[in-house]
């Protein structure tokens, strides 16, 4: 199928899904719909679901105008938020706080404790930062750049050595062989089996990120079995993650055939 | 008959005069909160300081709110008292609160109100102040494993630098890089190159731009297009620094154009309209996802995948990664993507912070063998020796 006929192929199956909507609304079977205020807001949501959707079947002056509108109200709607989220309560709020307070917006209680010092330091480092839009000295720019890399690499090496490291390995300090009153020569068997999954599984895991020595011979087996249980888990969370998509799905589509068409009932 | 009626009357009037005097007389206030202090809370930066009391044994108190006033401090000493501002409630049977916007150097008055349904009492005002701690002590272990891995970074380093060839395995998702440049430079079409949604505070994404550095490198080399959309304005600028950088050393910095990186939006699926748009009109030959990612994964991939680009993704972040294998041809997972652009720089100091690692991941594997050994024969022999090192790791050492 050439261009020209895929896009009249989306136009018209937009163009189709509206035409539809339009005979179902003159036909009173969207009544209520047109009363409340939000009917204007519904249609042009309801298109732009549409034109994102058609996003399936190829890339279409429908998708293109969404995606436009998406970046840029998004782009601006976040720089608005940077101002008034950010930099008046976090930068203006602590140098100038009774000023803020008064004219700009109310300074939040745990920002009006810290120094302000802080807040020159960062204050000077955003002026450098914008050194680039200079004519010359556009490498004063790098200086901010590489103190926020440091200390972004610095202060997470603490904060990632606790959470993705020592706090792993408390949990896989577990009995291998776990006791039973009742079952075969004592042992709980499943309890025991999990045990022995969890902690070698983990083990075998360690290995395969282990990147010293060659993986070959047995060393290879341990680390081939490592892979296993990585893709095993990857499996499980693919199908967790699935469903919780489906269910966003499932919200574009209450919104398309309960608020938009009313052709279900809510 | 006097009797009786006088009975009668004294029973139907006068006799419930007490009983209802008894009933709207005004409920006996609670007992104050007692043993209030107010104490700095201790291996912090100075700015918590935890309130203390005793219950109160009156059964009707509904609650207690915590008040605090700021006295002069050392830091405006000057400054007048401030009038009591309520902290919080919480609930009979508490007996703390953590004030943990405190000011450091600055003195405090707090007092805490029990109240019941009609009535409340003030317990006597204690002051505070918090101080800040040169040390975390609770984090001792953490200074000495990190330590320990420190070590061993510098050791190694050191002996890269002084020529020692350090083995590092092969890492099959890395090998294909250079070969997916090179694709797309016979297919004339861009690479792309995703360094992830987050900042620049996050490590993946600082993995990601070093692995930019080396991949801009190679397309420079080549000759090949490079397209970097990115979703945070630090991360184009950083990437348009490394870029620039790479095709300097590459001998071709009339080749650069700032444009190469270029912001969308921050919003997570604004930017993913964006680049999947990109994607279909631009049909890269290659795709490259190297850092922090959410949900967008999938759909950046996906779309990937339906152009015919090679792709290679790598990320940390173990809920995505599922994804990544599902729908592009080579994944670095978790820690290969740290291990990535020293595997293909071969820089001594990156190489011998990969070695450090190892070390760290030696450190780990011998506690675990260690501690579910022990735990098992603890469990099985009641021997309290064992038990007290396997609580010494989980307690101690790997909290």
């Amino acid at each position: 199928m050439n261009e020209q006929n895929r896009r009249f192929l989306v136009v018209g199956a937009v163009g189709l899904v509206v035409v539809f909507a339009l005979v179902w609304s003159a036909l009173g079977q969207m009544e209520g719909f047109w009363v409340s205020g939000s009917a204007l807001g519904a249609w042009f949501a309801a298109f732009l679901t549409l034109s994102i959707l058609s996003f399936l079947y190829d890339d279409n002056p429908f998708y293109r105008f969404a995606e436009s509108l998406f970046i840029g109200v998004s782009a601006g709607y976040w720089m608005v938020q940077g101002i008034w989220q950010q930099l008046v309560p976090n930068m203006l709020g602590r140098l100038a706080p009774d000023f803020v307070n008064e004219h700009l917006a109310q300074v939040p209680l745990e920002v009006e404790g810290i120094d302000k010092s802080m807040a020159l330091v960062q204050l000077v480092l955003g002026c450098l930062l914008l050194w680039r839009l200079a004519p010359k000295g556009t490498w004063i720019a790098r200086w901010p750049l590489a103190v926020i890399v440091g200390w972004a690499a610095g202060t997470n090496l603490t904060r990632y050595l606790v959470s993705d490291f020592t706090k792993q390995v408390s949990p896989a300090l577990i009995p291998l062989v776990e006791p039973s009153q009742t079952a075969f020569l004592g042992i709980d068997w499943i309890g025991t089996l999990t045990a022995l999954v969890t902690v070698f599984g983990l083990l075998a895991a360690l290995i395969y990120f282990f990147f010293s020595v060659e993986h070959k011979g047995f060393l290879g087996q341990v680390s081939r079995g490592g892979i296993w249980i990585l893709m095993i888990t990857f499996g499980a969370a693919f199908g967790y993650t699935v469903m919780g998509r489906i269910a966003l799905l499932v919200g574009r589509m209450e919104f398309l055939f309960v608020d938009w068409l009313q052709l279900i009932g809510p | 008959m006097k009797l009786p009626c006088a009975l009668a009357l004294w029973f139907a009037v006068l006799a419930p005069v007490p009983l209802l005097e008894a009933q709207h007389a005004p409920a006996e206030a609670p007992s104050p909160p007692s043993g209030v202090q107010a104490l700095d809370v201790p291996n912090d930066s100075g700015h918590a300081i935890e309130i203390r009391w005793k219950d109160s044994p009156h059964p009707g108190v509904l609650s207690y709110e915590v008040f605090r006033s700021r006295l002069p401090g050392e830091t405006d000493p000057g400054a007048p008292e401030t009038p009591w501002m309520s902290l919080g409630t919480v609930g009979p049977g508490e007996e703390s609160w953590t004030f943990s916007s405190a000011e450091r150097g600055i003195r405090y008055s707090f007092k805490v109100v029990a109240t019941t349904a009609d009535s409340s009492a003030d317990s006597k005002i204690v002051t505070g102040e918090s101080r800040a701690q040169w040390f975390d002590r609770e984090k001792f272990w953490i200074l000495v494993i990190g330590g320990t891995i420190c070590l061993f970074v510098i050791l190694f380093i050191q002996l890269a630098t002084r020529g020692r060839k350090l083995f590092v395995r092969k890492i099959a998702g890395l090998e294909a890089v250079d070969e997916a440049v090179g694709r797309a430079t016979e297919m004339g079409r861009p690479v792309v190159f995703v360094p992830g949604i987050m900042d620049m505070d996050n490590v993946q994404t600082l993995a990601g731009l070093t692995l930019l550095g080396y991949v801009s490198r190679t397309i420079a080399e080549y000759d090949a297009r490079l397209d970097v959309p990115v979703s945070r304005s630090l991360v184009m600028t950083t990437g348009r620094e490394v870029v620039k950088q790479a095709y300097l050393e590459a001998g071709r910095p009339e080749s650069y154009n700032e444009d190469m990186v270029h912001y969308l939006t921050d919003e997570q699926f604004g930017y993913v309209a964006g680049v999947n748009g990109m994607l279909l009109r631009d049909e890269p030959a290659t795709c490259l996802y190297m850092g922090a990612f959410f949900a967008e994964s999938l759909l950046l991939a996906e779309t990937g995948n339906r152009i015919g680009a090679i792709q290679i993704a790598g990320t940390a972040m173990p809920s995505q990664l599922p994804f990544f294998v599902a729908a592009c041809d080579y994944t670095l997972m978790g820690e290969e993507l740290f291990a990535a652009s020293a595997y293909l720089s071969g820089d001594p100091k990156q190489l011998g912070s990969l070695k450090g690692q190892d070390v760290g991941k030696l450190i780990v594997m011998g506690a675990i063998l260690l501690g579910s050994v022990a735990a098992t024969l603890a469990l099985w022999t009641g021997s309290g020796s064992l038990q007290s090192v396997v609580d010494f790791l989980k307690l101690e050492m790997f909290v």
